[in-house]
């Protein structure tokens, strides 16, 4: 049916003012809830990688914040080792950092392919009853097969040993490199070493079935039928646990305990 | 009355189905079919999205001028779309990170925008709103056979149930990883389309 | 760098093809692969409508959108998060640049237009094309990432659409179960074609 020039833009106009309103107002009232949603994904991961949390297990948002109060989180700085004071770790956005070349910096040619390494980032202490530190948890990424891997690793107080591994985020082929998250590999991670004899990560994941951490404390079992996936996780490992990642905090800390 | 509305809403079901009998709407729905709780979440909110959009878009039929009707309807659907990813986010967080951009996707749902253009801008809201559920459904369908597949050969559970216990865990259960890749996908939706054609055969197309 | 660049491309055109690998821009890619000719048109159309409204939206995102995108104009907008009104805006965007890509086409290059004119219209809401938006902003493309990006969606939609018209084509002189005949047999065809892409998976550069 024919319309008047002026009905159309009458007409259009009230369609977005209504559409604007709805759309915004959902955004507005939702807003509070989802950056609660992403919060308590984020300390979940770390609680997982902690050993606070069975792998595959949702807790309510009240037993997360209760178990997440023996977890304190530190920004460090990443070339000296140091840790940030004053930094608000809530509204903490590595990610963002990553990628503004103000607060990054282009990262050397790596296997892992990790393109920019922020100048900070943000780590976990597990505080024990006395307040001293029993694990170390440190973010990890890098590219896998077909997309990046992302996940936290723990290392115990020694920062030496692992305690455990995980991968919040990959789409590796299910059944093959997917079994990152599955948690009998998993468990194979607690107890192997990091460090060889000359500082540098030695940690590596095999082709087969590695020996028990005491003959073989440098090596991981492979994932069957994932040589990339397997591969990759060796890379990203040793790289945000080298020397130009965590490498200068990890030494100042050991040297310290 | 009473007739015309149960027929919008069982046609769409087998009759007319409109995955199987016109291919539409499909780009969104598959790669959500990896896992059973993903698809019903994702089937919901084509349904309620589907259902709102036509009845708001039949509740505006006589007042919108024919020149932008088309832009109109496609703000209507995009709001609502981002309305429920919004609502998605605050409820449903696990969910919604898998389902990613997908529920975006809806947007661009061929079914979405051809009910509005094809029924909601002749019938009543009333019928419109069940015609809609109706076309959702039959979607929905769609999305819950093949997940339901999917999920039960490609990782031997159902809705995140362990039911085959898995060679990986010490079961007998060794899972088909096709499945749970983009060709099991659309074999499975090949062989719906086959079954479903050869149980009514006045589908069957001509060559 | 340009190893960079080329990785996106690759990726963006084998391992994670926009059709087999994401199910995206289905609805054209079933109705329109019955003949290598008319596939081929809208190839092409699709990879250039990718290649324009990627980097046009990723400008949107991070100039109008994002958290603090808004500083540009004064440091107080900062504070503002639109990136709700995401999907509202790059179909917006998508729907216009389509109607001024058909009207410059018509005007200034004919020959174009007689070949990609009839499909210009049946893209702008075509799933592929807001989907490669919607990428972009989750894997935060830059500027020239999401060109690449684009084009190479595109390009590896196209190759998708031309292989499978390609195979309906000689399939015309096969003997089909009647239930299987058109759709169904379509599909399991895609599906066949989907495992052959997925060969390029390991591709590291």
């Amino acid at each position: 049916m024919q319309r008047s020039v002026g009905y159309t833009l009458l007409f259009a106009t009230l369609v977005c003012v209504v559409c604007a309103v709805v759309v915004s107002g959902a955004a507005v009232l939702l807003k509070e809830r989802q950056d609660e949603n992403a919060l308590l994904d984020k300390q979940s991961n770390v609680l997982e990688a902690a050993g606070l949390r069975e792998p595959g297990v949702s807790l309510p948002p009240d037993v997360v914040a209760e178990r997440f109060a023996t977890v304190a989180s530190k920004v460090i700085d990443l070339a000296t080792g140091e840790v940030v004071e004053g930094v608000d770790v809530t509204s903490f956005d590595q990610a963002k950092l990553t990628s503004d070349p103000e607060t990054s910096r282009v990262a050397p040619a790596n296997p892992a392919k990790v393109n920019r390494i922020p100048n900070q980032a943000m780590i976990y202490e597990v505080l024990g009853a006395n307040g001293e530190v029993e694990k170390y948890i440190f973010p990890v990424e890098g590219k896998g097969l077909w997309s990046t891997l992302k996940g936290f690793i723990a290392l115990g107080a020694d920062l030496q040993t692992v305690e455990g591994l995980t991968f919040y985020s990959h789409k590796e082929t299910p059944g093959l490199g997917g079994e990152v998250d599955n948690p009998g590999w998993k468990a194979r991670w607690p107890g192997r070493k990091v460090f060889g004899p000359d500082g540098e990560p030695e940690i590596r994941v095999i082709k087969g079935r590695a020996e028990s951490p005491e003959a073989a404390p440098y090596q991981v079992d492979g994932l069957s039928g994932a040589t990339i996936t397997s591969r990759s996780v060796t890379y990203l490992i040793q790289f945000w646990l080298g020397p130009d990642a965590f490498g200068p905090f990890i030494e100042k800390h050991r040297r310290a305990a | 009355m009473a007739d015309k509305a149960r027929e919008a809403l069982i046609d769409p079901l087998f009759n007319n189905n409109p995955i199987a009998l016109q291919v539409l709407g499909i780009c969104s729905a598959l790669a959500v079919t990896t896992k059973m709780d993903t698809a019903m979440v994702m089937s919901i909110a084509v349904i309620v999205v589907v259902a709102l959009s036509n009845f708001f878009v039949s509740v505006l039929r006589d007042q919108i001028p024919n020149s932008i009707r088309i832009i109109v309807q496609l703000t209507i659907i995009a709001s609502l779309v981002i309305v429920t990813d919004q609502i998605l986010k605050a409820y449903v967080f696990e969910i919604s990170k898998q389902l990613s951009v997908f529920v975006g996707l809806i947007i661009t749902n061929c079914i979405v925008m051809g009910r509005a253009e094809a029924y909601a801008m002749q019938n009543p809201p009333g019928l419109s709103f069940i015609d809609g559920i109706g076309n959702g459904l039959g979607y929905a369908i769609i999305l819950m056979v093949v997940a339901f597949f999917r999920e039960l050969l490609g990782s031997g559970s159902l809705f995140g149930a362990q039911l085959l216990k898995l060679a990986s865990e010490g079961g007998w259960y060794t899972p088909n990883g096709l499945m749970v890749l983009s060709p099991g996908a659309f074999f499975l939706i090949g062989f719906f389309i086959w079954i479903l054609r050869t149980w009514k055969p006045d589908q069957v197309e001509e060559e | 760098m340009l190893e960079h660049y080329l990785s996106i491309a690759l990726t963006a055109i084998f391992v994670e093809n926009m059709a087999l690998a994401f199910f995206l821009g289905m609805c054209s890619f079933l109705a329109v692969s019955k003949k290598v000719d008319t596939a081929i048109g809208l190839g092409m159309a699709v990879t250039f409508v990718l290649a324009i409204t990627v980097p046009m939206n990723n400008l949107i995102y991070n100039y109008l959108l994002r958290e603090g995108a808004l500083a540009w104009i004064s440091p107080e907008l900062a504070k503002y998060d639109l990136s709700f009104l995401g999907f509202l805006t790059y179909i917006g965007t998508i729907a216009a640049i389509v109607q001024i890509v058909e009207m410059t086409l018509d005007r200034y290059a004919p020959a174009l237009y007689g070949a990609l004119g009839v499909f210009l219209p049946l893209i702008a809401v075509n799933c592929a094309i807001l989907g490669g938006s919607l990428f972009m902003v989750e894997r935060e493309y830059d500027l020239a990432e999401s060109a690449v990006y684009g084009a190479g969606a595109g390009i590896g939609w196209a190759l998708a659409i031309v292989g499978l018209a390609a195979i309906r084509e000689r399939l015309r002189y096969s003997n089909i179960p009647a239930g299987l005949r058109g759709l169904g047999i379509t599909f399991i065809i895609t599906g066949l074609m989907a495992i052959g892409f997925m060969a390029f998976a390991g591709i590291q550069l």
